[in-house]
C-alpha cells in the first residue's frame, strides 16, 4: 500500500529556486513519470521523494504520514539508478541482495529471495559474475532485482534506460512494462524521453524550470495540452507551432488564409496555433501551399519538410509512402478540429 | 479479479514475483525525528571535526601564539629584555640587509629548483606514459629519491660535489663545465646550485607522479581526432596535452613552490648557509635566528613576513587561474 | 628511411630513459659504496666508483654497537602511527570534501592551504610549550600528533582525489537499501578504495619517516629518539664517523623506500581518476 502525496513541495539550493509549487497525489499501484528537459528539477524531485535530498518546503507524505524527516533507509523504497551503481566489488548475488545483507536477515532467506528474483529477471547463470562482466542490459536487470528484491512500497527509477542502445531501451521497456503488471506496485520513473513517458504511465507529469506543466494521462496529454511547452514537448513529430492572428471566428494564418475554427467560443486571443504533422492533409486544394524541402521516407510513415509562404517551415507526417519529391509544391489543409490555439502567455485556449 | 484503470487491465491480486517475507521494519515507526535538513547539514562536519580539530590545536593555535611572538622581544640570550615591542622587530627587519638578501636567495632558490624539477618532472612523465620494456620495474625505481630523508640526501649529495671525496667535481671538469675541480659549495656565486642540485632530485618524482597521473586521464580520442587534422607532435602537446594538465600544473605548481620557500634542510645541511649568507635563504636566517642567536621574537617577525609573501603568491595564482580558465 | 626517425626517436627514448635512472640512483649507489668502505679508505678512495675492499663492518658496528635498532624501531612506531592515523582523519575530511557542498568549504580549504605556507619553525616554540604543558615531552606519541597535523592537509588532498573517482550513486543505492551513510562508506565504499588508502599511507609514512626537526625539539632521552635525531649523534660524538652514518643511512633507507616502491603505483592510479576535476 502506497499513496503518496506532495503538497506545496518546493525545493532550494542557497537563493535558488529549483521547485515550485509541486502538488500530486499518487494512487496506490500508479505508474506516474516525470518527464521534463535536463534541469527542470525531474530527478531532484525524485531525490526528495528517495530521502536523498532534503526537502526545502512543504510536504512529503506516504499513507498519510508525513516522511520528509525520515532517512532513505526508513522510508521503504527502492530506487534503480540511471548508472545502476552496482556495487563493483560484490558479485549479481550479493548485489542483488545487500539489503537482506544490512538488515542481517538469515542467509538461507536471502539465498533463496535471490535465486528467486534471478530466475524472474533471466539472471540465473549470472549470479556469480561481478558487475564489469556484464552487459548493459544484465547490469539493469540487476539493478532492478536488487530493488524488486526489497518489496517496497514504491519504486523509484531515475532514467534506467538512457544508457542502453535503442533496441535494448525498447526491450528493457516492456520489460519494466510487464514488472508493473505483475507487481502492481507503485511506480515513479524520471525520463526525458516522451515516448517512455507515453508508453509506460498510467499519468505524466510534465515539468520545467521548477514548474509542473500539466499533470494528465498520457491521451489527456496528447489531446488536450495546457501549454504551449506540453504541446510541443508530447508527441513525435514534435507539433508544428504557427505565428497567427486571433480574429473572431478563426485566426489569419497569412495574408490570404484564413482558418476558420467555429468549435472555438473565442479566437481572438490567440498569437500562435499548434498543429500536429498528422493532422496535416495533402489536398488538391486547401488552406495553404508549401514547396517541399527534405521528404524522409520511413516506410510506415513519410515525413515532409515544407516551407510556406509567409508561414515558415512546417512538417506534414502521412502514413505510408507518399510520392513526394523535394521542390514539389503542394497544396495543404489543416484538420481544424485538431488545431490548439495558444495565448500571448503560452497556455492553451482551450474550447 | 481485474479492474480497468486508465484503459489498462490491472489485476488486484499481485503476482508474486518472490514470496513475501514478514516486514522487520515497519516504515513510519514513531520515532524523534531531527529535521533530515538539519542532519544533511551537520554530516559533512561531523567528517571534518578530526582533521580540522587537530589542525586547529597543532597548528592553528600555535600560529597565532608564534604570530604574537614577533611582536615581543625574547631573546634568550638576553632574558631580562623582555616584552611586548609592537613592531620594532618588523621595523628592524625592514632595514636588515642579511634579510633582503635572504629573499633574494629565496626567489632563485625557488625559481630554478621548481623550474628544473618541473620540467624534469614533466619530461618523466611524458615518458612514463608510453609503453617500454621494464617500466614497472623503472618507475619503482626513478621515483625513490622522493622516499629519501632530506638530510641523507643532502650529505649524499654534499659529499657528490667535494672535491676531495667526491666524483662530481671531477667529472664535472672532465666535462668542461668548471675549470678545475673545486668545491662548488665554497664559491659564494655557486654554492646554491648544491642545494638546488639536490632539491631537483629529490622533486622529479612529484611532479612526475602527479603529472602522470593527469597526463593518463586525457582521453586518447583527443589525440586521435588532433592526427586526422593534421596536427603535428608539438601542436598536440601544446593545444591538447598542456590545457588539459593547466588545473593540476597550478596545484602542484602552487604547492611545491611554497614547500620549497618553506625547504631549509638542504640548504643547512650542505652549506650552512654560507659562504658569506650567499645560501642563506629565508627560511634558513629564521632557523638560524631562532636557535643560533636564540632570538625568537625577531625569528618569528622573519617567519610572519615570509607567510604574507606566499600568502600573496597564491592569491595571485588562483586569480591567474581563474583569468586561464576563462580564456 | 621510413624507419629511421622511429629508430632515433627509441633511440633517444631509452637514452633518456637510462638518463633518469642513472639520475636518480647514482647518489643512493653512492650512499651505499661509503657504508662499505673501511673507514681508512673512506677519504683516500673518495672519488672511486668502487671500494677496493669491502666490509661490512660498519653495518656491524651500527646495528650492534650503536643504539640505532632502537632508534629505528621509534621511528617505525612513529611513522606507521602517523601513516594510519592520518589516512584515518584524512579520508573522513577528503570524502567529505568530496561528496559535499556545504558553506565554509572553501575557507576550510584555504585554511588548510595556508597550514603549508608557514615555516614549521614558526610553531616550534609555541607547540613545545603547549607539549611540554600536557607534560608529553619525549612521548612518541606526541610526535605522531604533531605529524598527522603536519600531513593531514596534503593527506586530505590525496584522499579527495582517490574518492573523486567513485561515483556517487553508490552510497545514494546503499542508503537506499538500508545503510546509515557511515555504513554505506565502510561497506561499500571503503574496499574501493583500498589503492587510495595504501597509497596516502605509504606518503604520510615517508614524510614521517624523515623528519628531523621536530624529533629535535621534542625528544631529548636517548631512548625515545628517532633514527634521524640518532643519526645526528654520528655527527656530534667525534668527528663524522661517515662510515657508520651512511651505514646507518642505508638501513633506514629500506623502510621508506620499500613502503614508497609498492604504493607508487596506486598514487598514480588513484590521482589519475580525480586528476580530471584539478
Amino acid at each position: 500500500m502506497a499513496r503518496i502525496e506532495l503538497k506545496d513541495v518546493a525545493k532550494c539550493y542557497g537563493s535558488v529556486d529549483v521547485l515550485r509549487n509541486v502538488n500530486l497525489d499518487i494512487e496506490d499501484g500508479e505508474f506516474v513519470v516525470l518527464v521534463g528537459p535536463s534541469g527542470c528539477g525531474k530527478s531532484t524531485l525524485l531525490r526528495m521523494i528517495a530521502g536523498l535530498e532534503p526537502i526545502t518546503a512543504g510536504d512529503f507524505l506516504i499513507d498519510g504520514e508525513r516522511m520528509n524527516d525520515f532517512r532513505p533507509r526508513d522510508r521503504d523504497i527502492a530506487m534503480v539508478f540511471q548508472s545502476y551503481a552496482l556495487y563493483p566489488h560484490m558479485d549479481v548475488a550479493r548485489n542483488m541482495g545487500f539489503s537482506m545483507e544490512i538488515r542481517k536477515d538469515p542467509p538461507s532467506e536471502r539465498t533463496s529471495r535471490v535465486q528467486q528474483a534471478a530466475q524472474t529477471l533471466g539472471l540465473t547463470k549470472l549470479t556469480e559474475r561481478l558487475p564489469k562482466a556484464l552487459s548493459g542490459g544484465q547490469r539493469q536487470r540487476v539493478a532492478m532485482g536488487r530493488a524488486i528484491i526489497r518489496d517496497p512500497r514504491a519504486f523509484l527509477f531515475d532514467e534506467p534506460l538512457s544508457n542502453l542502445d535503442a533496441a535494448l531501451r525498447v526491450e528493457m521497456r516492456l520489460e519494466i512494462a510487464r514488472l508493473h503488471q505483475k507487481l502492481g506496485a507503485t511506480m515513479i520513473y524520471v525520463t526525458h524521453d516522451q515516448v517512455e513517458a507515453l508508453t509506460l504511465a498510467d499519468r505524466i507529469v510534465v515539468l520545467n524550470g521548477g514548474d509542473i506543466q500539466q499533470v494528465g494521462t498520457p491521451l489527456d496529454l496528447y489531446e488536450r495540452p495546457a501549454n504551449k511547452f506540453v504541446a510541443q514537448f508530447i508527441g513525435s513529430p514534435t507539433m508544428n507551432i504557427l505565428q497567427v492572428q486571433g480574429q473572431q471566428k478563426g485566426v489569419t494564418l497569412t495574408d490570404d488564409a484564413f482558418l476558420e475554427l467555429p468549435q472555438l467560443s473565442d479566437a481572438k486571443k490567440a498569437v500562435e496555433l499548434g498543429i500536429r504533422p498528422e493532422h496535416i492533409d495533402i489536398v488538391d486544394e486547401g488552406d495553404l501551399v508549401g514547396v517541399a524541402d527534405v521528404v524522409e521516407r520511413l516506410g510506415s510513415d513519410t515525413n515532409i519538410y515544407l516551407v510556406v509562404d509567409g508561414l515558415g517551415h512546417l512538417m506534414v507526417r502521412k502514413h505510408g509512402n507518399v510520392p513526394v519529391r523535394s521542390g514539389e509544391r503542394l497544396n495543404l489543409k489543416i484538420q481544424s478540429a485538431n488545431v490548439h490555439l495558444f495565448g500571448k502567455d503560452g497556455g492553451s485556449l482551450a474550447a | 479479479m481485474g479492474r480497468v484503470v486508465n484503459g489498462r487491465i490491472r489485476c488486484l491480486e499481485r503476482e508474486s514475483v518472490i514470496t513475501r517475507s514478514p516486514k522487520k521494519v515497519v516504515p513510519g515507526q514513531s520515532r524523534v525525528q531531527r529535521s533530515l535538513y538539519l542532519q544533511y547539514f551537520v554530516e559533512p562536519f561531523l567528517y571534518l571535526s578530526p582533521a580540522i580539530l587537530l589542525l586547529g590545536v597543532v597548528m592553528l593555535i600555535p600560529l597565532i601564539i608564534g604570530i604574537s611572538y614577533s611582536f615581543q622581544a625574547i631573546e634568550l640570550l638576553n632574558p631580562f629584555n623582555t616584552g611586548w615591542v609592537g613592531f620594532e622587530n618588523y621595523r628592524k627587519l625592514w632595514s636588515d640587509r642579511k634579510f633582503w638578501l635572504a629573499l633574494d636567495n629565496t626567489f632563485w632558490w625557488t625559481f630554478w629548483s621548481i623550474s628544473f624539477q618541473f620540467l624534469l618532472g614533466l619530461g618523466l612523465a611524458l615518458l612514463l606514459n608510453t609503453q617500454f620494456f621494464g617500466k614497472k620495474l623503472f618507475q619503482a625505481l626513478v621515483f625513490l629519491p622522493w622516499a629519501v630523508p632530506t638530510f641523507l640526501s643532502a650529505l649524499t649529495w654534499a659529499w657528490l660535489f667535494n672535491p676531495v671525496i667526491g666524483p662530481l667535481p671531477h667529472w664535472l671538469a672532465a666535462v668542461g663545465v668548471l675549470s678545475e675541480p673545486y668545491n662548488i659549495m665554497g664559491d659564494p656565486n655557486l654554492a646554491m646550485w648544491g642545494p638546488i642540485v639536490a632539491n631537483i632530485w629529490f622533486g622529479i618524482p612529484f611532479f612526475a607522479i602527479t603529472l602522470l597521473a593527469a597526463l593518463q586521464s586525457i582521453p586518447g580520442e583527443l589525440y586521435e581526432a588532433a592526427e586526422i587534422d593534421g596536427a603535428s607532435t608539438w601542436q598536440s602537446f601544446t593545444k591538447i596535452t598542456l590545457p588539459f594538465l593547466a588545473p593540476m600544473i597550478a596545484i602542484t605548481l602552487m604547492l611545491r613552490t611554497i614547500w620549497i620557500a618553506n625547504f631549509a634542510d638542504l640548504i643547512y645541511v650542505m652549506t650552512g648557509g654560507g659562504p658569506a649568507n650567499s645560501t642563506q635563504i629565508v627560511s634558513s636566517y629564521i632557523f638560524t635566528t631562532a636557535f643560533r642567536k636564540l632570538d625568537f621574537g625577531y625569528a618569528s617577525a622573519i617567519a610572519v613576513a615570509l607567510l604574507g609573501l606566499l600568502m600573496i603568491y597564491a592569491v595571485f595564482l588562483l586569480w591567474l587561474r581563474k583569468k586561464l580558465v576563462k580564456i | 628511411m621510413a624507419a629511421t626517425p622511429s629508430t632515433a626517436l627509441s633511440i633517444g627514448k631509452y637514452a633518456a630513459l637510462a638518463g633518469y635512472l642513472a639520475f636518480a640512483l647514482f647518489p643512493l649507489y653512492w650512499l651505499m659504496k661509503i657504508a662499505i668502505t673501511p673507514d681508512q679508505l673512506i677519504f683516500s678512495e673518495g672519488t672511486d666508483l668502487w671500494p677496493s675492499t669491502l666490509t661490512f663492518d660498519n653495518f656491524r658496528s651500527v646495528l650492534f654497537q650503536t643504539d640505532f635498532l632502537a632508534y629505528f624501531g621509534n621511528s617505525l612506531y612513529v611513522s606507521l602511527g602517523t601513516a594510519a592515523v592520518t589516512t584515518l582523519i584524512a579520508a573522513g575530511a577528503g570524502y567529505a570534501f568530496s561528496r559535499f557542498e556545504f558553506s565554509g568549504k572553501k575557507l576550510i580549504i584555504a585554511v588548510m592551504l595556508v597550514t603549508q605556507m608557514f615555516p614549521l619553525l614558526m610553531i616550534i616554540a609555541p607547540i613545545y610549550k603547549l607539549v611540554a604543558s600536557f607534560g608529553m615531552l619525549n612521548s612518541l606519541t606526541s610526535l605522531i600528533i604533531v605529524y598527522t597535523a603536519f600531513n593531514i592537509p596534503f593527506a586530505t588532498f590525496l584522499m579527495q582525489s582517490f574518492f573523486d573517482g567513485i561515483p556517487k550513486d553508490l552510497e545514494d543505492a546503499a542508503m537506499m537499501d538500508g545503510c546509515s551513510r557511515f555504513q554505506a562508506l565502510y561497506k561499500v565504499i571503503f574496499p574501493l578504495t583500498l589503492p587510495g588508502l595504501g597509497a596516502t599511507l605509504g606518503f604520510v609514512f615517508t614524510a614521517a619517516w624523515s623528519e628531523l626537526l621536530f624529533a629535535l625539539m621534542l625528544i631529548s632521552k636517548n631512548d625515545a629518539m628517532t633514527f634521524p635525531v640518532g643519526l645526528l649523534t654520528f655527527v656530534s660524538k667525534f668527528s663524522v664517523d661517515w662510515g657508520q652514518m651512511m651505514a646507518a643511512g642505508t638501513l633506514a633507507l629500506i623502510p621508506s623506500c620499500l613502503f614508497f616502491i609498492f604504493i607508487q603505483r596506486y598514487l598514480v592510479q588513484g590521482l589519475t581518476s580525480g586528476a580530471v576535476k584539478g
